[in-house]
């Protein structure tokens, strides 16, 4: 017998056939009647100011409409705040063609209009620009010295925990102890479609805006604000987003440049970035960490020390936490955790997957394995032993943590019994074979989201938030949530995103989307079921006459006592029954604090790796890994599965490839191109293996789910750095592991 | 201190620009006809001129195959071919292997195998499939990554990317010997 219950079963895609068909659109796919092309120029030079702009010789070509510079964009909000998005970090947000300054390289500093494509970016290519250039300072390692607190920071930061114990005398008492320092470059999201923005103009100031981001109520308020329009006159939508992590977490400069050549030109307006130009925004932020750990005779860590050097801009403060992790994954009494700033004439840097987490992870999970052969321990059984049952920076329990079944089972799976511990001595033919283990520890967040359901005379339910799907799944998850809990065939279900005009949801990010926008739909189909079970109670001869929606269950399309299930109405016969079109309810969820704030709620991982090491040419092959996750509850086994091994591929691509090369004589990151900002290919990626340990949870949110878009991606590149230390004996603390780094 | 320097040096615009011809394209089975400059690409063409935005960009240099569509038969990056040198050629497209209502198998096998997330690179990588799965080199695993390596995909979908292909692959053996 079929059954409505789709919560928890793996459950294919409903945006798939749209998916796989092309027939589902993306920003620079709405093809509104006469559209004028935007192409972007982008500063030469990193710092200093432009003296003059040949726009005259631009116009003179046939095709172009206008050039948009610093020179004669109309007077625009005054105010920083007016430009402050909702992920703004502390300091003066930048603002597109706002004056002659040009503080990085490959700033926007003009956007050519033209009635082509091509001849727009015929036109950007030939636009001349005098400046005058001023030394930058691009180089991390060089600001060692000059690293600061940052103030305020940004919506989620929170500043290290104050040092607990005796950090010092312990460290310096220990029966073990590693010291090191841990290098990142930066790194660049770089999802598949590249950053674009459709403007419709609708007349008198009214827009329709197709923007590619992780959030469309973002960059509605981010133009409104900034362009002095209301919110009825702009909506923006943003059905399908070609992969963010992170990238569309704040509004992009296309999509102020649209939006201004829309409003001076009063016609349809496309910009879209290069590959080159997704280079020239956020990225993962080079980070320098410095870390010393100390254990005990009896393989019990005695100290933590972890300190991180990130760069940010010069005008703004990114800030995220790196070395928090250090003092709550571990027990520990005695912590000293500290995070430091250098300014650079760099764009600000943006949370990509997993930010900081991944970052700090990776230098604390090889620092473990280091200490673990120190203390002559295998590096699971030393991380067993220093298992964290408290969140001691909290202070306060979790609400559920299963990372000892994460070990128990990945390890089981990966086969971690037959690893023999001494660096070296595994071998598959010529190739020396390595295993490696790390993990990790995530916020399991949830954020306020509101929905709206409307079932339809003829059965058919839509249920609307404003959220996005940028490959999570969110399409489907939320379809499911929708269908269980109206007892209504999946088929019979459509869930609308992507659409201020729809009830609003939170940015689509901190992995929050399923335990947030799923509990604001759950409370919209709830709204709607005690409505529908009002009317079901007025049909003649319903059985349902004086019971509570307590008493029901919504199962099968029907509405069924729970203590006597034969007893039901069909809910597709309540509102003809009731000579009603259509029934509609609203709903919304937010995080229950008082209860909340009394534990630690985070998802945990860990994950297994082997490689293989040819030593002669230096190249590593991760030809198996089993990442372990306990995040909750798994809403779509399928879709969650895909993300975790999407996870792993990204920890792959971090460990082994990832660096985007700053020239810093120019000030520039010159690999700007997919063909030399390398990331793993298919005949890269080999056998992943994701468990799912099965966690219930009823504080972190009533649907139990923690989310799992970051998670797996936590401790991989570390266990790969172990892989390969076990493999070769070479220990590589700086990113990428590259070959030449081997040889 | 302080430099000065320009930015496009070399710029002196010609002001005449290429003049636009009649060029028609045989897209899916269809003829199409399209007023553009010899610059415009096959890429640009598609989903500028003809709004077959099923085929995607994802870096307009050959480096990603997200934008890869069949000539003839024959998988290619549609970028890196300008679409007045396709005239006359047997173009198909994602929008040309099937629709919502009659998907074509590896379709059918990228949706049951969950070989995509956000969707971008996969009109390209289904594109991609269908030409490995003629050109008959693959026939193992190891091959079908190999082989799919031109296609990349950020999402890292590429497990159930290589599984869904493999399936397909099978059946059409199976049926082969049948």
């Amino acid at each position: 017998m079929s059954t409505t219950n789709y919560i928890g079963k793996p459950t294919s895609r409903v945006d798939g056939p749209a998916k796989v068909t092309g027939a589902a659109k993306y920003a620079a796919e709405f093809n509104v009647p006469n559209l004028a092309y935007g192409y972007v120029v982008s500063s030469a030079v990193t710092k200093g100011k432009i003296t003059k702009i040949y726009t005259d010789e631009i116009l003179a070509i046939a095709g172009v409409l206008q050039v948009f510079s610093h020179e004669n964009v109309p007077s625009l909000a005054w105010l920083d705040r007016s430009y402050k998005d909702d992920v703004a970090p502390g300091g003066s947000p930048f603002r597109p063609l706002h004056s002659a300054e040009v503080k990085f390289n490959m700033q926007p500093v003009a956007v050519v209009v033209a009635e082509t494509f091509e001849v727009a970016r015929y036109a950007a290519s030939l636009l001349r620009i005098d400046y005058d250039v001023v030394e930058h300072a691009t180089d991390l390692e060089a600001k060692r010295d000059d690293g600061y607190k940052p103030g305020g920071g940004k919506t989620g930061w929170m500043p290290p925990p104050a040092p607990r114990g005796n950090p010092n005398d312990a460290l310096q008492n220990a029966a073990h102890r590693v010291e090191g320092e841990f290098i990142h470059q930066a790194q660049h999201h770089n999802p598949m479609e590249m950053f674009a923005t459709t403007v419709e103009w609708l007349g008198d100031k009214k827009l329709k805006v197709y923007d590619k981001t992780q959030g469309a109520f973002n960059s509605q308020q981010y133009v409104t604000k900034i362009f002095g329009l209301s919110k009825d006159n702009v909506q923006v939508i943003s059905k399908y987003t070609g992969g963010g992590f992170g990238s569309g977490l704040r509004p992009q400069y296309q999509l102020f440049l649209a939006v201004l050549a829309s409003l001076e030109l009063k016609r349809s307006v496309r910009v879209s970035l290069t590959r080159q130009q997704m280079f020239s925004f956020g990225h993962r932020p080079h980070t320098l960490q410095y870390l010393a750990l100390g254990a005990n005779e009896d393989g019990s860590l005695a100290a933590v020390h972890h300190h991180a050097l990130a760069e940010t801009s010069q005008f703004e403060d990114f800030t995220e936490n790196v070395v928090n992790w250090s003092g709550m994954l571990y027990q520990c009494d005695n912590v000293k955790l500290t995070y430091e700033l250098a300014k650079l004439d760099v764009f600000t840097p943006l949370d990509m997957r997993a930010p900081g987490a991944a970052t700090g992870s990776f230098a604390l999970e090889i620092a473990m394995d280091e200490l673990a052969y120190k203390a002559g321990l295998d590096p699971l059984e030393f991380r067993l032993r220093n298992y964290a049952a408290r969140d001691q920076n909290a202070d306060k329990p979790f609400s559920s943590k299963k990372l000892r079944e994460c070990y128990h089972e990945g390890a089981a799976k990966f086969g971690w019994a037959k690893r023999t511990p001494e660096p070296r001595s595994m071998r598959d033919g010529s190739q020396l074979v390595g295993w490696g283990v790390g993990g990790g520890v995530w916020d399991a967040s949830q954020q306020k989201a509101a929905a709206s359901a409307s079932l339809n005379v003829d059965g058919k339910l839509t249920v609307k938030s404003g959220s996005n799907e940028i490959g999570t799944g969110t399409y489907t998850i939320m379809t499911q949530i929708a269908a269980e809990t109206m007892g209504l065939p999946l088929e019979a279900v459509t869930f609308e995103l992507g659409d201020t005009a729809l009830p609003e949801a939170p940015l689509q990010g901190g992995s929050w989307t399923a335990a947030s926008v799923g509990s604001g739909v759950k409370a919209a189909c709830d709204a709607l079921g005690e409505k529908l079970l009002k009317l079901a109670q007025k049909m003649e001869d319903s059985p349902l006459k004086g019971v509570t929606y307590k008493d029901v269950q919504f199962v099968n399309g029907q509405i069924r006592l729970y203590s006597d299930p034969t007893q039901a109405v069909v809910i597709r016969d309540i509102l003809p029954a009731n000579g009603q079109e259509k029934l509609e309810a609203d709903g919304s969820a937010s995080p229950d604090m008082a209860r909340q704030s009394q534990y630690s709620l985070h998802a945990h991982n860990a994950v297994f790796v082997e490689v293989k090491v040819d030593e002669d040419l230096g190249t590593v092959h991760v030809t198996r890994v089993v990442n372990a996750v306990a995040a909750g509850r798994i809403l779509n086994p399928k879709t969650a599965r895909s993300q975790v091994l999407g996870s792993v591929v990204w920890g792959i691509s971090m460990a082994m490839m990832e660096e985007s090369v700053m020239d810093h004589g120019f000030g520039r990151y010159m690999n700007h191109n997919y063909a030399e900002y390398h990331v793993p290919v298919c005949a890269d990626i080999h056998d992943i293996d994701v468990v799912f340990v099965e966690e219930e949870d009823d504080i972190v949110n009533p649907l139990g789910v923690k989310g799992i878009g970051e998670v797996g991606l936590l401790g991989v590149a570390a266990a790969i750095a172990n892989a390969v230390y076990h493999a070769t004996g070479k220990r590589i603390r700086n990113l990428p592991i590259s070959i030449g780094k081997l040889l | 201190m302080t430099k000065q320097t320009t930015q496009a040096p070399l710029g002196s615009p010609a002001i005449a620009l290429p003049p636009t011809s009649v060029v028609t394209l045989k897209i899916n089975g269809e003829e199409r006809q399209l007023h553009i400059a010899p610059w415009t690409t096959l890429l640009d063409a598609l989903r500028e001129y003809l709004d077959l935005t099923g085929t995607k960009k994802g870096c307009d240099h050959g480096q990603c195959g997200a934008c890869t569509v069949l000539v003839d038969g024959r998988r290619i990056n549609s970028c890196l071919t300008l679409a007045v040198m396709q005239e006359g050629a047997d173009i198909t497209t994602i929008e040309g292997l099937g629709t919502e209502q009659n998907l074509h198998p590896l379709q059918q096998a990228f949706i049951d195998h969950d070989a995509f997330q956000c969707g971008y690179c996969t009109p390209g990588q289904i594109c991609s499939a269908a030409a490995l799965l003629t050109e008959g080199k693959a026939k193992t695993t190891a091959e079908i990554r190999e082989l799919m390596s031109g296609n990349v995909c950020r999402c890292g979908a590429y497990t159930n990317i290589v599984a869904a292909i493999e399936e397909v692959l099978t059946t059409q053996k199976v049926q082969r010997h049948e």
